[in-house]
């Protein structure tokens, strides 16, 4: 069966989906992604979605999931390069996936989940100097 | 039993035509319009009234959906426009043609003066022909009103919703007119579009323009927002005038969105949150204006 591809950078998990998602693929996705995050110790998740030109409910319901999970895991997901149809969509399904951090590219996304490993490796040093 | 009176009709239209529209032209004249010239209204009842006579000839005076009247509801139709876009009235429209039966019904009178049963018959049925033409008028001339209406409907949509670039990832989306569904989707597209195209991180809606926000409103308002969101842009509301935040309390209406009270408040927000500030310029001299 197909996989989709989780690549990791430093402290972030990087899935860029390509191909049309269909259901079975999503929820592989979910148990492939929770398994990594918890063997990485990952704290960001970014996905790439500016390939994907139809979100149905269960892949937007797919996506709130796994930005729950990561919550849960302690990683940030960041949903990167909707398309505007896509969110159009979404929003008419009633979906506007109130728990996902969403960015309008690859780039800024890396960047946000950046800034929040920073912030927290921060307050990790400051804790250890005896707090701030 | 019907065909013989259209025929009646018919010959007393290509016989007195030029009797008929004098009489007719008489009753147009007595009431001047200034919008049309006199040639002009010669010219459209005579070639009315030669189609006319040809189209009743064929002996079918009743059904003016017969294929014998097909260019004389094509002349009436096009009048009908011309007369809806220069501004007449409905009643100036219908009157015209309808004015048309004082004339017809004099001619038979004066035909048929002996044969009275006849007579009655006949004007009936001349009655009910223009009459049928005349509601034809009618519908053309609404129709054509209802085809301005639609285009300026889409003028106004495509002109009132601009997406304008404020500051380096910061747009403005000033909102003119009422949102229904229709023109939130065109405004939604408009604005994912240009996120899209100026990579922009914060979106200033602005609703001065917007005469009243209801639920209905704010609901749409609020698709805009979360569609923004999920492209990765923040979304700022501006200008809600005094009267619309009372009207929007009273209605128990919620936005949860980030709301200004006008656009300048919401882009020092956007300029501060892109960590840019604005600051007064060195060397203040009374003489410069900034």
């Amino acid at each position: 069966m197909d996989r989709i591809p989780i690549l990791k950078l430093g402290e972030a998990l990087l899935v860029t989906i390509q191909v049309d998602m269909h259901d079975r693929l999503a929820m592989a996705l979910e148990e492939d992604l929770t398994a990594r995050i918890v063997d990485h110790s990952a704290k960001g998740v970014l996905i790439d979605i500016s390939a994907l030109e139809i979100v149905d409910s269960f892949i937007g319901r797919t996506l709130a999931n796994i930005a729950m999970i990561a919550k849960v895991l302690d990683a940030d997901t960041v949903v990167v390069g909707m398309r505007p149809a896509v969110a159009i969509t979404l929003v008419e399904l009633g979906l506007s996936l109130p728990g996902v951090r969403t960015a309008l590219n690859a780039e800024r996304g890396m960047a946000m989940i950046k800034s929040r490993i920073d912030d927290a490796a921060m307050i990790a040093t400051d804790e250890d100097e005896g707090g701030p | 039993m019907a065909r013989q009176p259209a025929s009646r009709l018919s010959a007393l239209l290509s016989d007195s035509t030029q009797h008929i529209l004098a009489d007719w032209l008489a009753a147009l004249k007595a009431a001047p319009d200034t919008r049309l010239s006199a040639t002009e209204l010669e010219t459209q009842c005579e070639s009315i009234l030669t189609r006319l006579a040809r189209a009743c000839s064929d002996g079918n005076s009743g059904d003016i959906e017969a294929a014998a009247f097909v260019p004389l509801r094509e002349m009436l139709d096009d009048i009908s426009r011309t007369r809806a876009t220069h501004g007449f009235s409905p009643t100036e429209t219908a009157t015209f043609l309808l004015s048309l039966k004082a004339p017809v019904f004099a001619r038979l009178r004066a035909v048929l003066a002996s044969d009275p049963e006849h007579l009655s018959a006949e004007m009936q049925s001349a009655g009910d022909l223009i009459d049928a033409l005349g509601l034809f008028m009618m519908e053309c001339y609404q129709r054509a009103r209802e085809e301005v209406i639609i285009r300026q409907q889409t003028e106004i949509s495509e002109l009132s919703t601009p997406v304008v670039k404020l500051w380096q990832g910061i747009l403005a989306l000033p909102l003119i007119g009422t949102l229904d569904s229709a023109r939130t989707q065109v405004v939604m597209e408009n604005l994912l579009d240009s996120i899209v195209r100026y990579e922009a991180d914060i979106a200033i809606i602005d609703i001065t323009g917007v005469p009243t926000v209801d639920t209905l409103v704010a609901q749409h308002l609020l698709k805009t927002v979360a569609a923004a969101r999920l492209m990765g842009a923040d979304c700022i509301i501006s200008g809600i005038r005094p009267q619309i935040a009372q009207t929007m309390v009273h209605l128990g209406v919620e936005l949860n969105v980030i709301s200004k009270a006008n656009l300048s408040d919401a882009f020092a927000l956007a300029l501060r949150r892109l960590g840019k500030v604005v600051v007064n310029q060195r060397r203040p001299t009374p003489a410069e204006p900034v």
